[in-house]
């Protein structure tokens, strides 16, 4: 079976269809080719206000390089890509400024500053958007790191801190404006089951405290499960699946069932 | 097989020519966000301290014994012509008009070129500089402007000092090593060196200073391929920024001779 088992989003393309919709985020059509590798072919898809959307896939399968569109980072060969009515491709970096304080990103290695201390890190977006008092500063960094459970490490420097607390000092860093969506790139992986049940957890609090839409991408299924409202299926540079997590868990297409289950086609080949 | 032969011949020079553009645009990019833009003064001050202050040794030793040897063997061919008191003046014209910035140039390139490329590439190799794009702060506000203002201030006054440094360690050898006449060397050194060197010296200082930031901060940004990919900007980085001094060196001096002719016209 290699047809799509369910779409995404109704037809239209224009900035109107999308605000009438509702969507955060609508995806058109979008096509990416590195060098001679097509790795995205005509991806659709939706995401609505306050909605946590999961995208799981293979690894090397795209997920990250759609997410990366998102937000602009890389620029696509064809499609589009609406945020909240307006569409970012053809937008330089000082257009896109905009756009990205709407959207923050958890970066899958954290992408933390290694030059500036765990404070520093969370307080820059602020004190790049103007904001100098340092008793503000840090207030909000406490609140921070509240939130995602680190107080007290403000002083410790990125290279002293483990897998985990990265990540949360990056979600920290990328939550302290309060954007109106949260990109998460692959937040559990290389962490062990405990900590990234609590990184499960610290997604779905942080929707249901702020509101905020999330785009999660994982190859982790229990994670899909855990935080997803839907859950996309991204196969062969398109979306697959589209669905709840109770759907995908029900499906019977044998590609999903393989993916969910960890199974590889390959025969296991003993040599006599 | 002409075919071939062409476009391996044209693949190159496509390539050099994309590459001189880029580093065109980002100087572009850099001077308009430097007029339009609010400056970070932090960020400029440290690459002052970084640029400016941290190579004071290197510019210091280089003047210095780039003086000494040279008045040394400008005094061994001088004084078999009886010639030997013009010695400061030719150490002098030759260390603001040429020696002084172009060895500073060379020192500051792998000095501080090397730094820049390796800290921005390592940035970028790190998604740093995506997670600076993510926060909605433009990477050339950010990482090149600040260190394209500090070294336009720094490059100057390092050469000046490299220059001062010269002269002071020829005096020096001059007077106690060589026994030349202090009162003669002095008046022709006096005579001949005129402001016009000293502008060209700084002149030159401020072009190399724009060459190795742009050339070093753009091999930084497009670093890739991990930790191979920073050493390889790192070198591309010195080699390329050393290689434009010098023939941007010889253009320049062409050039601002027409200006600032040498000597007494």
């Amino acid at each position: 079976m290699n047809q799509r088992i369910a779409n995404s989003l109704p037809p239209g393309t224009a900035a109107s269809t999308e605000k009438k919709n509702g969507a955060m985020i609508s995806v058109r059509g979008l096509t990416k080719r590195l060098g001679a590798q097509e790795i995205l072919r005509g991806v659709d898809l939706g995401v609505a206000h306050g909605e946590t959307l999961v995208i799981i896939g293979r690894s090397g399968g795209g997920k990250s390089v759609l997410l990366k569109h998102l937000i602009g980072l890389m620029q696509p060969n064809e499609g589009e890509i609406w945020i909240e009515g307006q569409n970012i491709i053809g937008m330089n970096e000082r257009q896109l400024g905009a756009i990205r304080r709407k959207i923050g990103i958890l970066f899958q290695g954290a992408a933390l500053f290694d030059s500036m201390t765990v404070a520093e890190n969370i307080a820059f977006p602020l004190r790049e958007a103007g904001e100098r008092d340092p008793k503000v500063l840090r207030e909000r960094v406490r609140e921070m790191l509240e939130v995602v459970e680190l107080e007290g490490q403000e002083q410790k420097m990125p290279v002293n801190l483990s897998g985990g607390m990265k990540k949360r000092v990056g979600l920290a860093r990328s939550i302290i404006r309060r954007p109106k969506c949260v990109l998460y790139d692959e937040p559990t992986s290389g962490l062990d089951p405990v900590v990234s049940d609590s990184i499960n957890k610290l997604i779905r609090r942080l929707q249901e405290r702020f509101g905020m839409t999330s785009i999660v991408v994982t190859h982790d299924m229990k994670s899909a499960i855990d935080v997803g409202d839907h859950i996309a299926y991204l196969h062969d540079g398109q979306i697959y699946f589209h669905g709840t997590p109770n759907e995908l868990q029900q499906t019977t297409d044998p590609i999903l069932q393989d993916f969910m289950h960890g199974r590889s086609r390959e025969e296991l080949r003993v040599e006599s | 097989m002409f075919v071939r032969f062409f476009s391996a011949l044209g693949r190159p020079i496509l390539r050099f020519i994309q590459y001189l553009g880029e580093v065109v645009l980002l100087a572009a990019e850099t001077f308009m966000s430097i007029f339009t833009r609010k400056l970070r003064w932090k960020l400029f001050l440290n690459q002052v301290v970084e640029v400016g202050l941290l190579s004071q040794l290197v510019v210091v030793i280089t003047g210095g014994f780039t003086g000494a040897v040279f008045a040394a063997q400008t005094f061994f061919q001088f004084n078999k012509l009886g010639m030997g008191s013009a010695t400061g003046a030719v150490v002098s014209v030759a260390i603001l008009r040429e020696l002084g910035p172009v060895l500073t140039a060379l020192m500051v390139a792998g000095r501080v070129g090397a730094a820049m490329s390796a800290e921005i590439g390592t940035m970028k190799v790190t998604e740093q500089i995506d997670a600076l794009r993510a926060l909605a702060v433009h990477p050339t506000d950010y990482l090149v402007v600040p260190r394209a203002l500090a070294m336009m201030v720094s490059m100057p006054l390092l050469v000046a000092e490299c220059a001062a440094v010269g002269i002071a360690a020829s005096y020096f050898i001059a007077i106690f090593l060589l026994e030349i006449n202090g009162t003669y060397y002095m008046a022709n050194m006096v005579k001949w060196t005129l402001s016009r060197d000293i502008i060209m010296a700084v002149s030159k200082a401020f072009c190399f200073g724009i060459l190795i930031v742009f050339i070093s901060c753009h091999k930084g940004l497009t670093a890739r391929e991990g930790a191979v990919g920073v050493g390889r900007a790192t070198t591309e980085a010195v080699v390329n920024s050393s290689l434009a001094v010098l023939i941007c060196n010889f253009f320049l001096t062409m050039t601002l001779n027409i200006i600032y002719p040498a000597g007494y016209q």
